[in-house]
């Protein structure tokens, strides 16, 4: 059997397919394999957004405690998605609870290391927002549709 | 049934509705309701997926319907109703053995007996799974002539998604391949949650975006942006169509109300190829 190093699973992924070589090397060192069984946590509601996990297979349920009601999901993401973006902003802290539905394997990044890598090579930085930005804008506009209430009764 | 009973489905008038009888009513979620209507004398109502009629709650007024039940059952005919009005309101609180007047059949219709080969792939919001099902269940039947049929399913929440045991049994049977998304969920749904758009990628995966053939129908923001983000996956916008709503008076072309740019919903739709109306499904004022 043959044994995939992070940055075998890095280059395979949707989230770095683009990269070049140099940049999944950089990545590939601030990079571990995580796994999370199905109902548990991998992210909780301001946690320190020390970590980036990247879903590589399962399914996640991104749930934000409503008072009264218990926990609403608002979002899944599934293999190829980035997990949270607090990591990237100030202050740092997960906004939502992030739990794994089914069996999650994941590649996570330490957060720190990334960014740190990004100060020292802006080229690294800048093959991230142009991989991941358009998937940010689309979470973005996603979450506007929701927003909508496209289904509810007075929906046209 | 008698036999020698005229089909009712060329009416010798349009605007004069025939009397059809409730055979049962029920519930489907916590405002909408379906009948089954039956002609009085017996006489079959054949329509094409994706048509409607105009229903008339004696004493209130009409509205335009889609047909939501199975075309090969020429007996019956299947309307589901949610209630936001007057006349739909009076509709969904019929019972069996009331009369209700129909005119009718009305519009264009879904494609599907004219596809052949194609990776089939209805896109469904909320109650737009009542005017896709004819259509569904067309297909189904004739399964052979199909590459493949896969339903996405999107909802408010999993309380909300009309037809629930129908869509248990199409899953059972592998039927189709479904997908389910909603809007906002508790704890316990393992299913999706996000909007339509989100599911493509994972319904279409292994097809060829070029032999898909789409079919929407739901709320207007969702298939607009649906067609789109379909089109940008690579399926045709020749190969798309969607069920547009306007208000209705006539049903038959003649008084204006449902004037959709150039057409008129009634006459020239309800079903729409995507690349003849996708300008104007932009354009506020239409
Ligand atoms: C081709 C076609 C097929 C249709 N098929 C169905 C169907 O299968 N089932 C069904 O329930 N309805 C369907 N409709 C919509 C239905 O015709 C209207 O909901 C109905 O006419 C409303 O009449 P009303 O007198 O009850 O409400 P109105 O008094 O006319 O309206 C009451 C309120 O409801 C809002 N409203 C009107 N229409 C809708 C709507 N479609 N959705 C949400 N809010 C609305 C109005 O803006 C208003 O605020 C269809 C419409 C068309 C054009
Ligand atoms: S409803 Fe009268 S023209 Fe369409």
């Amino acid at each position: 059997m043959v044994i995939k190093t992070i940055r075998d699973i890095l280059e395979e992924h949707p989230a770095f397919k683009s990269f070049d070589d140099d940049a999944l090397d950089l990545i590939s060192g601030c990079g571990t394999n995580e796994h999370f069984a199905a109902g548990s946590m991998i992210l909780r509601e301001g946690d320190d957004a020390s970590k980036v996990h990247i879903l590589r297979k399962g399914d996640a349920a991104i749930e934000i405690a409503a008072p009264g009601t218990g926990p609403l999901i608002v979002e899944t993401l599934h293999a190829g998605d980035v997990v949270d973006w607090s990591w990237l902003v100030p202050p740092r802290r997960a906004m939502s609870d992030a739990r794994a539905v089914t069996e999650v394997s994941a590649i996570s990044l330490d957060a720190n290391c990334v960014l740190g890598k990004c100060d020292e090579h802006p080229n690294l930085g800048y093959q991230m927002f142009k991989l991941w930005l358009p998937h940010l804008a689309e979470r973005v506009r996603n979450g506007r549709m929701q927003l909508l209430d496209l289904y509810g009764a007075n929906a046209g | 049934m008698r036999d020698s009973a005229e089909p009712h489905t060329a009416i010798a008038d349009p605007m004069l509705p025939i009397a059809m009888r409730v055979s049962e009513a029920w519930r489907e979620l916590d405002d909408v309701v379906s009948l089954r209507l039956v002609t009085k004398d017996g006489a079959p109502f054949a329509f094409a997926p994706g048509q409607f009629n105009m229903l008339y709650a004696f004493g209130v007024g009409e509205a335009a319907i889609s047909i939501s039940g199975d075309p090969a059952r020429t007996g019956e005919l299947l309307h589901t109703i949610r209630d936001v009005g007057a006349v739909s309101g009076a509709l969904t609180r019929l019972k069996a053995g009331d009369e209700v007047g129909v005119r009718g059949p009305f519009g264009s219709s879904w494609p599907v007996d004219s596809e052949h080969d194609r990776h089939l792939l209805f896109v469904a919001g909320g109650l737009g799974l009542a005017p896709l099902r004819p259509a569904i269940y067309r297909a189904l039947a004739t399964r052979h002539r199909f590459a493949s049929i896969t339903l996405i399913m999107g909802a408010r929440s999993p309380r909300d998604l009309l037809y629930p045991y129908q869509l248990a049994g199409w899953t059972a049977s592998h039927a189709l391949r479904l997908n389910i998304t909603v809007d906002h969920a508790g704890p316990e749904w393992t299913g999706s949650v996000g909007v339509v758009t989100t599911e493509f990628a994972r319904a279409l995966a292994g097809i060829d975006p070029a032999k898909v053939s789409a079919y929407l129908c739901g709320p207007e923001i969702m298939m607009r942006f649906g067609a789109m983000g379909l089109a940008d996956m690579g399926v045709s916008t020749e190969r798309m169509w969607l069920s547009m709503e306007r208000s209705m008076k006539c049903a038959i072309g003649l008084c204006g109300h449902c004037q959709f740019g150039p057409d008129f919903v009634c006459k020239d739709g309800p079903v729409f190829r995507h690349d003849e109306i996708a300008r104007r499904l932009t354009l506020k004022e239409i």
